[in-house]
């Protein structure tokens, strides 16, 4: 669950990081009254959890608050497009934050090491550009500092690793407390990531925090209240959005082939199985476990609001869920909504035949294996 | 013949009087796994399914003699029930529960890995079945039977699909293992595959991966130097970088975790990759006549 860069400023600060002044604006009057507050002196960013926000013309320096404030007023309600998001995303407010003189740019990271099960710090001193980049030209440049999850880090540690990422004297001390707070905000917060690009080191010694990143997981939001809303709109996109109100596992994939199943492999498998026979997948949909009827209605109904969706494929594997409960679910569906494309399910294991045998004189296709139901799905759909 | 589980193996069930915890608890009873009570705090004392309920693990440990726990506990509370049932001596514990935040994971996992007394396997995983003598999970029972393949996997349905095809093709298995689908597992591939390894009774072992991660590679450093054959499988193989496939821990990100880098490491094992699930039996069955020539 992605943070905006506003919040994810607002938490590092609390754990002692340093940012630069700023706040948020939904509207250009507000905007040039806070940009008047530096001095006009401001960098205008839009508030959207998407990448390549800065390409999009979602981010632009001023030395003039009318202006900062005009260009306020004509991001907000603007649609931003980006390669990363090509469906884009409506900017709702911006941040007006205090332009900070740069002498240098540095790199910092706190993120999961699934391999050795512990918190990775990465440290660099090539900030500005994608650490994907320095990891490519120049990975030496990387400094990598693993924290046991029941020890911690003692001191030294970080300064060690400080000092091998060459960063210059006076900056050390100032970088040793950021990392510092930053583990502790990682640990306190439950992060997923948090990504400081660039930290700043001004003319004058002053080592700031420029941009961040904070991305939270989501299983750990009832320890995190103040965040349950932000984990609901955090969505990029509408129909995600109303999927995780509604508690399913839902992913746009831009195809348009509807897919639904029971159990996260197994719909994984029928993605790769309808790309497999030349189908291009819409969705990831996991019903969940013991799915009743009313629950795979939600879902048929879910994926067909997808309006690229020109067939709909189903594959449930019988344990906790009942195959008939499922046939019911979609049989009742068919009736309530206006379904006119061609639909295949596969139903195997607990209740398979029961689901099969209600779904016979319908308009629905039966399918043995799930090979032959995403073939037979992409044939349908593509005549 | 299995692994980790078996006829005599002594469960208890803690979350049993919830709705899941019941309902698993019932199903695990008819399929004949030696279900020995529950621990629901607050509810000791009192029976459920015609068996004891108990407060803490301690209690139930001291009055049945268990050595293996199924946990349905709320994600909240997850990571402090497996710690209290590795601090009553229980041996093997399954995690069944989704939704177990990072950090509790993190910390259980390093916990249990210093002390090296307990095994946990999951959380977010369909529990472990050893066919006809122990099904320790929520998995449909009557999909598998008993016989000599091996098998491991993050994914439960999956796991199903492929059991399916193995029985239908008339191979039984020894133990089928859910490591589970989230980021940090409490056991890992590797693990488990040294455990087929030593098996007398298992002669090929079918692994079930997933994108994500980093673990299957691991795996296959060590397949390098089994002497049984493996057959993988491996989904997720046209997931979008970026996007999360419903397990926490299916995700390509940062250019890690691609099913080709799987593959690819499986393959240099010397390992089978099947295309689809339905190639799995087959490619176990040619393994299986090469390796006894």
């Amino acid at each position: 669950m992605k943070l905006h860069e506003y919040q994810s400023k607002d938490l590092l600060a609390k754990y002692g990081v340093v940012v630069p002044g700023g706040r948020v604006a939904k509207n250009a009057a507000d905007a040039q009254s806070i940009a008047e507050e530096y001095g006009g002196k401001v960098v205008v960013k839009a508030q959207v959890l998407m990448g390549g926000r800065g390409k999009a013309g979602g981010v632009k320096l001023f030395d003039n608050a009318a202006e900062a404030g005009t260009f306020a007023g004509e991001l907000i309600g603007k649609r931003l497009v980006s390669i990363q998001n090509p469906a884009g995303m409506v900017v709702e407010q911006v941040l007006v934050a205090e332009l900070v003189d740069i002498a240098e740019e540095y790199y910092l990271s706190v993120l999961l090491d699934r391999a050795a099960q512990k918190l990775l710090v990465m440290i660099s001193r090539e900030g500005g550009m994608e650490i994907e980049e320095v990891a490519e030209k120049n990975p030496e440049a990387i400094v990598r500092l693993l924290v046991d999850p029941v020890w911690g880090l003692a001191d030294f540690e970080i300064r060690d690793a400080v000092m091998k990422a060459h960063i210059p004297g006076p900056a050390q001390r100032q970088m040793v407390a950021m990392i510092k707070s930053l583990v502790r905000a990682y640990i306190e917060s439950d992060a997923d990531l948090i990504e400081i690009n660039p930290v700043a080191l001004t003319p004058e010694g002053k080592l700031l925090a420029a941009d961040a990143k904070v991305s939270l997981d989501e299983n750990a939001v009832f320890r995190h209240p103040e965040f349950a809303a932000t984990a609901e709109d955090s969505a990029e996109d509408p129909l995600e959005a109303e999927a995780a109100q509604k508690g399913i596992a839902y992913v746009r994939l831009g195809g348009d082939i509807g897919i639904m199943g029971n159990g996260a492999g197994l719909v994984m498998c029928s993605l790769d199985e309808v790309n497999a026979a030349g189908g291009r997948p819409a969705n990831f949909l996991d019903v969940g476990g013991g799915a009743n009827a009313e629950r795979v209605k939600t879902c048929v109904e879910l994926v067909l609001k997808d309006e690229n969706v020109k067939g709909l494929l189903i594959n449930i594997f019988g344990g906790i869920t009942r195959g008939d409960q499922v046939a019911k679910g979609i049989l009742t569906a068919f009736e309530q909504l206006d379904v006119n494309i061609p639909v295949v399910a596969r139903i195997d294991g607990t209740g398979a035949e029961e689901g099969l045998e209600l779904l016979k004189g319908s308009k629905i296709v039966g399918a043995a294996t799930m090979q032959e139901a995403a073939k037979r799905i992409v044939e349908l759909a593509y005549a | 013949m299995a692994v980790l589980v078996n006829k005599d193996t002594r469960v208890l069930v803690a979350g049993m009087t919830g709705k899941e915890g019941t309902f698993h608890a019932q199903q695990m009873l008819e399929y004949g796994t030696k279900v020995v009570g529950g621990v629901t705090p607050g509810k000791g004392g009192t029976e459920h399914l015609g068996l004891p309920v108990f407060n803490t693990m301690q209690e139930a440990v001291d009055a049945t003699q268990a050595d293996a726990v199924l946990v349905f506990v709320p994600a909240p509370f997850a990571a402090d029930s497996v710690l209290e049932a590795e601090a009553a001596g229980i041996p093997f514990i399954t995690l069944i529960t989704e939704g177990v935040p990072v950090q509790d994971m993190l910390k259980v996992a390093t916990k249990m890995k210093a002390r090296g007394t307990s095994r946990l396997l999951g959380g977010n995983c369909a529990g472990i079945i050893t066919p006809g003598e122990c099904k320790m999970g929520i998995m449909p029972g009557h999909i598998f039977k008993p016989g000599p393949i091996g098998m491991v996997s993050r994914s439960g349905t999956l796991t199903y699909e492929i059991a399916w095809e193995l029985t239908r093709a008339d191979l039984g298995q020894t133990t089928c293992v859910g490591i589970g689908g989230d980021p940090i597992p409490g056991t890992r591939f590797i693990e488990v595959m040294e455990v087929f390894e030593k098996d007398p009774a298992t002669t090929a072992v079918v692994m079930v991966g997933e994108i994500g991660g980093t673990d299957e590679e691991a795996a296959a450093e060590y397949i390098k130097t089994m002497s049984k054959p493996v057959v993988a499988f491996i989904s997720g193989r046209t997931a979008p970088p970026g996007k999360r496939m419903g397990h926490a821990g299916a995700i390509v990100s940062g250019g890690l975790g691609t099913a080709q880098s799987k593959v690819d490491a499986l393959l240099a094992a010397g390992a089978k990759v099947a295309d689809r699930t339905s190639d799995v039996p087959r490619l176990i069955m040619e393994s299986l006549a090469t390796a006894t020539r």
